[in-house]
């Protein structure tokens, strides 16, 4: 315990001495740096920051210390964490590689993967991007169609992934592919790692309903990928591709728990545009309702983790609570931004140009955001097939 | 100031549990709804309940009470609500209780409130004068007399009036609100019965001059409104309370009907549109409980938040409590619209809850006021 104790002020120290002031706000998307071959900074203090961390192995504190990471167990790793919430202090990097690939190579990988991968995760050298969907597998993933014929020590890799985010920016792909068409879906997916670079891949940006293009569509023709770069046993790529998945819910966690707040405050936003009554109240009944209808429900989700935290501190609690988070907190998030079109009029659905702050812009632009995380990470129609079946224990026709 | 239930609030509620789920089913109210009685509870098992020490739950040990808190006294209702248990715990407890320990001098509080904890005296609460609640709106005078105050005015839903020994009722002297104890047997009192779908105990009360003694206007208090609302406030959480419990039972058998009832050869249950229907229940259904647990934690915690939190958990129960019961007698079919199913029971009491102490819409709105917009 008291090494403990004494590891916290060291880290403590270290954060308050090497953090610039200016890495200890929430960061919006646009100053997160992302690793890899490109790697830019938007201010000097960002690439400060990020070079202390790399140079600790701060990036991947977890990592075992051959890997570059700072060797860090899981009580340390906490610590560290809570140490870095604590000051506010930014990711020094943000890279797939970190929270997906990397993990993933340190479970399935050989030590010669490890030792060819891992460090460059660490040190923000390489960026990484997932390929899992495909035009026909989105919630029923597994029906993976790209395909990975043998060829001497390589595979030769044809197909197509879809919403590869950032895959036109990203330097590696960890990838989904078959190769074994006679087998049960999950049982002929085999986990390929390769260079983004390597002849016959193309990334074409898809522009989404926002305007925005991080999502891409990426082309496989006659990609030749070495054999020694397939993760796991051939064929045994779906149980990587489940681990994986359960990485991304952390990998969220994290996220959340740094980007800047939601800066939409729908009673404010109402007082603002609908105006108040003598008595200080938003003017439309109406919307008043829905507002405080929205707040509550946000409120709850708020607290679904801490009421389970507490149930379990009295020895009653029930993990199946976390399973309705992804559900209802994308839900009321899309209600929430179609009360704000509401309240703000035409103000609210300002495309570009004259006549619109940067504020109704970005609204307009999130409310159509929102959209996509109900269908992102799992649909909201699958979530519910899961409660339906993993808790409600229904039954299989 | 936790969001879960203590290991004593759980003992509290097991006991709640076991003695509803044997003293007091679903077919006790159908019995007492079928004799027709007019008080719509058991002596008996009203005697039990407050022998197992629930008349006292809420009450500082210095007026008769074990000072078990709300969240103990919810703890129980939630179970209550599993069975439908029909007592007057809520209306003479909870809101007469709560008003006379808010508003009550020290002497008023010593004198009432040990009779009440024991069962001794049952109290009503004549407030609404409406079909909606709506404690802004007092009508009923209190008029000052040589000797007291004579009361006039119409109260309407009087929770569990037939047969109280007691009314306290909400009247206004001059623009003052005061809270007035009234025999029921006084001159110029006269009660009707109001059968709601619940099958449980309203009336409706005319006041006619009814002359009240000075020592029975409730006065240890400044504020009598907040002190109303503190007690309304204790009345709606515990209100909510039962509401949960009713939804979780409604849900657990529409549940289990979904995996037992066999249509096409196959249990319903394993339609998709079924199971995406029975999802969504169980997600409000967790959301409504936090919502219920940060009320009973800001009510522990003595937050500021406290009315807040109330009227967002009698909004949201009320809310919850409409869908469960609605998709319960669809997702039955049709025997969930007969009598012979308990399902029905459990609708006509959410409904008629969901009226008492403010809708979902009243609570939505305080809510908001109370947030400042």
């Amino acid at each position: 315990m008291s090494d403990l104790n004494a590891f916290r002020q060291e880290i403590r120290t270290w954060l308050e001495q090497n953090c610039p002031e200016s890495m200890r706000t929430p960061a919006t998307p646009e100053d997160q740096v992302w690793g890899g071959r490109n790697i830019q900074f938007p201010c000097e203090d960002a690439k400060l920051w990020f070079d202390r961390c790399v140079e600790k192995g701060y990036c991947v504190p977890d990592w075992p210390l051959e890997y570059g990471g700072a060797g860090f167990d899981r009580k340390q790793t906490a610590i560290f964490k809570k140490e870095m919430a604590r000051l506010g202090c930014r990711p020094p990097q943000v890279n797939l590689g970190i929270w997906m690939a990397g993990p993933a190579i340190l479970e399935f990988g050989t030590e010669e993967q490890k030792r060819e991968h891992l460090p460059k995760i660490a040190r923000g050298e390489i960026r990484w991007c997932q390929g899992y969907s495909e035009p026909g597998a989105g919630s029923d993933l597994a029906n993976v169609q790209t395909k990975a014929e043998s060829d001497g020590d390589d595979y030769i890799v044809n197909g197509t992934k879809i919403w590869t985010s950032y895959a036109d920016h990203s330097d590696w792909i960890y990838c989904l592919t078959r190769t074994d068409k006679d087998a049960k879906k999950q049982e002929g997916i085999s986990f390929l790692l390769f260079d983004m670079a390597s002849a016959g891949v193309e990334a074409k940006p898809i522009e989404l309903i926002t305007g925005e293009t991080h999502f891409c569509q990426t082309f496989f023709d006659n990609v030749r990928v070495p054999k020694a770069n397939r993760l796991g046993e051939e064929n045994k790529g779906w149980t990587v591709a489940k681990r994986v998945l359960e990485f991304e819910r952390n990998m969220m966690a994290d996220l959340e728990a740094t980007i800047a707040a939601d800066p939409i405050v729908l009673s404010q936003l109402a007082k603002q545009h609908l105006g108040e009554d003598p008595q200080g109240r938003i003017a439309d009944p109406i919307l008043r309702q829905a507002i405080a209808r929205n707040e509550i429900n946000k409120r709850a989700l708020d607290l679904a983790m801490p009421r389970m935290g507490a149930e379990f501190a009295e020895g009653v609690g029930d993990p199946s609570l976390g399973m309705i988070l992804k559900y209802a907190g994308t839900e009321e998030e899309k209600l929430k931004y179609e009360l704000a079109l509401k309240i703000t009029g035409a103000q609210g659905l300002g495309w570009a140009g004259e006549g619109f702050s940067e504020a109704d812009i970005k609204l307009t632009r999130d409310w159509l955001g929102v959209k996509t995380h109900s269908i992102a990470g799992g649909t909201s129609e699958v979530q519910l097939n899961i409660i339906a079946k993993r808790v409600l224990g229904l039954p299989d026709q | 100031m936790s969001l879960a239930f203590n290991e004593e609030q759980r003992a509290l509620k097991d006991t709640a549990r076991d003695f509803a789920q044997a003293q007091a089913p679903v077919e006790a109210l159908r019995a007492l709804r079928d004799a027709g009685s007019a008080t719509a509870f058991d002596d008996a098992t009203w005697q039990q309940l407050l022998e197992l020490g629930w008349g006292g739950m809420l009450l500082p040990e210095s007026y008769g009470g074990f000072d078990f808190g709300l969240k103990g006294l919810c703890a129980g209702m939630e179970e209550f609500g599993r069975t439908l248990v029909c007592s007057p715990l809520l209306s003479s407890v909870v809101l007469s209780g709560s008003a006379i320990l808010a508003a009550g001098n020290e002497q008023q509080k010593l004198q009432w409130l040990p009779q009440i904890a024991a069962g001794e005296l049952r109290f009503a609460l004549a407030l609404d004068e409406g079909v909606h609640h709506n404690p802004a709106n007092i009508q009923t005078s209190a008029i000052r007399t040589a000797d007291g105050f004579e009361l006039s005015g119409c109260k309407q839903m009087v929770i569990d009036g037939i047969g109280a020994d007691k009314l306290l009722v909400a009247a206004l002297e001059a623009s003052e609100l005061g809270l007035y104890i009234v025999d029921p047997s006084a001159t110029g009192v006269t009660l009707s019965r109001r059968q709601l779908a619940d099958s449980r105990n309203y009336a409706q009360i005319t006041l006619d001059k009814v002359a009240v003694a000075e020592q029975h206007k409730l006065s240890g208090s400044e504020d009598v409104a907040a002190a109303l609302e503190l007690a309304l406030d204790n009345g709606r959480l515990a209100l909510a309370a039962e509401q949960f419990g009713g939804i979780q039972a409604m849900f657990e058998r529409t549940v289990e009907y979904l995996k037992e009832r066999k249509q096409f050869g196959v249990h319903i249950g394993s339609f998709q549109a079924l199971q995406h229907r029975a999802a969504k229940m169980y997600i409000e259904i967790q959301q409504s409980k936090t919502v219920l647990m940060d009320a009973l934690s800001a009510v522990e915690a003595d937050r500021p938040d406290r009315a807040a939190r109330i009227s967002a958990a009698k909004a949201k129960i009320g809310e919850i409590a409409e869908l469960v019961t609605n998709e319960a007698t669809q997702l039955h079919g049709g025997i969930g619209v007969t009598d012979e199913l308990e399902v029905g029971f459990f609708l006509k009491r959410a409904r008629v809850a969901q009226v008492l102490l403010g809708n979902s819409q009243y609570h939505y709105d305080r809510f908001a006021r109370l947030s400042g917009y």
